[in-house]
């Protein structure tokens, strides 16, 4: 019999999580050595001495409110210019090229220019910016596109106001390729972001100290961060999936019938 | 005034209608019969300004327009109280159509819980809902068992009294709920020829 309760997903989930960590204190008590490869036990206990500094907040917190900026505005700008580029088709031509190669540009060359052109605290939100951008741009006009001709007919026939064609025909067309986009962009955004600090080095960012611990061989602070990498992910994420599992509800069922119609 | 006035319509190269002229009456019902493909449906997109002419004017008074399309064209997110509501009627107006066209137990259902003949009295509910002036139906009754269909024609063209419809169908038991029958042969040189006039006599 199959289960969908939350204690089962949980246990599945506590399941999968331990058999990774005990594959690494496996590993860390072959090799046996701290500086090489710390073992999990180290690495939560350097986590948790770090925790205790409000340092460790307020470099988390940074990286976390660059990352989402980015991420932010990347969505922002995507979804306005999938719109513009929906509507003409001059600027479908003209911007296209320019999305396919944002896409196949390696990060680094990125980076690398931005350092020689901007501030380095702002480096890491473009480069998230530049990640988000050309995802969201794709879903917005593929979902523009893939909105139902006949719908649309009865959307004028009716004379909908616009607010009502954006929440009844396009919003539950496009919802669906944004969602599927952003789980992918958010992931790819926060190591792309991450990544950017490493090289530019902010004041108080996750990647400068990733590059510090790096540089006074901290491997025990580095494999610290790292897991502190992958929980704010984990939020990230879980945050994401919260916001989507909201907008499906508006999108019908689950609402009463005067809130989805005025 | 609902009027084609000298119109044409080609789709890619291929004229569907050709200098079309014709009047429909205030008030009345007017049904639409002729052969598959003589343009009945194009005509009705043309009155709602869904297509434009290749030639020719569409002159209508009409700026509030009910349609109920071939096949269902719900919003599948939505329940079909939901859909009727969209016109801009009030939950228990879309809940007393809905009821009067068999549906009472169904108002908060959606699209898919839905068999395709419920479906197409949604819409009917919906176009019924929308307080339109003028009414356009394509094959409305189609897909509907003879009792249901009967029931179902009453209550819409009870509700549209006084509104102008036109009626598209292929079937002959439906002329009855029209005032005026019209017959459109096809292009070239397309024409209605009015077969039922307001007195129900043959012309």
């Amino acid at each position: 019999m199959k289960t969908n309760a939350w204690w089962w997903r949980a246990a599945k989930l506590l399941l999968s999580v331990g058999f990774w960590v005990c594959v690494w204190l496996l590993l860390s008590w072959r090799v046996n050595n701290t500086f090489l490869l710390p073992d999990p036990l180290v690495t939560v206990k350097t986590l948790g001495r770090l925790s205790l500094t409000g340092a460790f907040w307020v470099t988390a917190l940074s990286s976390l409110w660059r990352v989402l900026r980015g991420i932010l505005l990347g969505a922002v700008l995507g979804a306005v210019l999938g719109i513009l580029t929906s509507v003409s088709g001059v600027l479908r031509a003209l911007v296209s090229p320019l999305m396919t190669a944002v896409k196949a540009t390696p990060i680094a060359s990125f980076i690398i220019l931005a350092l020689i052109w901007m501030q380095r605290d702002a480096l890491p939100v473009l480069i998230t910016v530049l990640i988000v951008l050309p995802v969201m741009w794709a879903s917005v006009s593929g979902g523009i596109e893939a909105v139902d001709r006949e719908l649309w007919e009865v959307t004028k026939v009716y004379r909908f106001s616009f607010g009502k064609r954006l929440r009844v025909l396009y919003l539950p067309s496009v919802m669906p390729y944004v969602a599927t986009a952003s789980r992918s962009a958010v992931g790819m955004a926060w190591k792309a972001g991450i990544a950017a600090e490493v090289l530019c080095t902010p004041k108080t960012a996750i990647g400068t100290e990733l590059y510090f611990a790096k540089t006074y061989m901290m491997t025990e602070e580095l494999f610290a961060w790292t897991l502190a990498i992958i929980l704010l992910s984990v939020l990230l994420e879980a945050l994401l999936s919260w916001l989507l599992r909201g907008f499906s509800n508006r999108k019908g069922k689950g609402v009463s019938a005067r809130a989805a119609v005025e | 005034m609902l009027r084609l006035n000298n119109v044409s319509l080609s789709f890619d190269g291929k004229t569907v209608l050709d200098s079309l002229t014709c009047s429909f009456e205030e008030g009345c019902v007017s049904a639409l019969v002729g052969g598959s493909g003589v343009g009945k449906t194009s005509i009705l997109r043309l009155l709602c300004g869904l297509i434009k002419p290749t030639h020719g004017k569409v002159e209508s008074d009409h700026t509030k327009i009910s349609y109920v399309f071939q096949e269902p064209r719900l919003f599948p997110h939505l329940s079909a109280k939901q859909n009727v509501m969209l016109v801009g009627c009030d939950e228990a107006r879309a809940c007393a159509l809905l009821g009067a066209l068999g549906l009472a137990e169904d108002v908060d259902r959606y699209p898919d819980e839905l068999s395709g003949g419920m479906q197409q009295r949604v819409t009917i509910a919906r176009a019924l809902a929308a307080e339109s002036t003028l009414l356009l139906l394509d094959e409305p009754f189609r897909g509907l068992d003879p009792d249901t269909k009967r029931t179902v024609a009453e209550t819409v063209f009870d509700t549209a009294r006084g509104r102008t419809v036109v009626l598209v169908t292929h079937d002959e038991a439906e002329l009855a709920y029209a005032d005026r029958v019209y017959r459109l042969l096809p292009a070239p040189h397309s024409i209605l020829l009015a077969e039922k006039s307001a007195n129900g006599t043959n012309e």
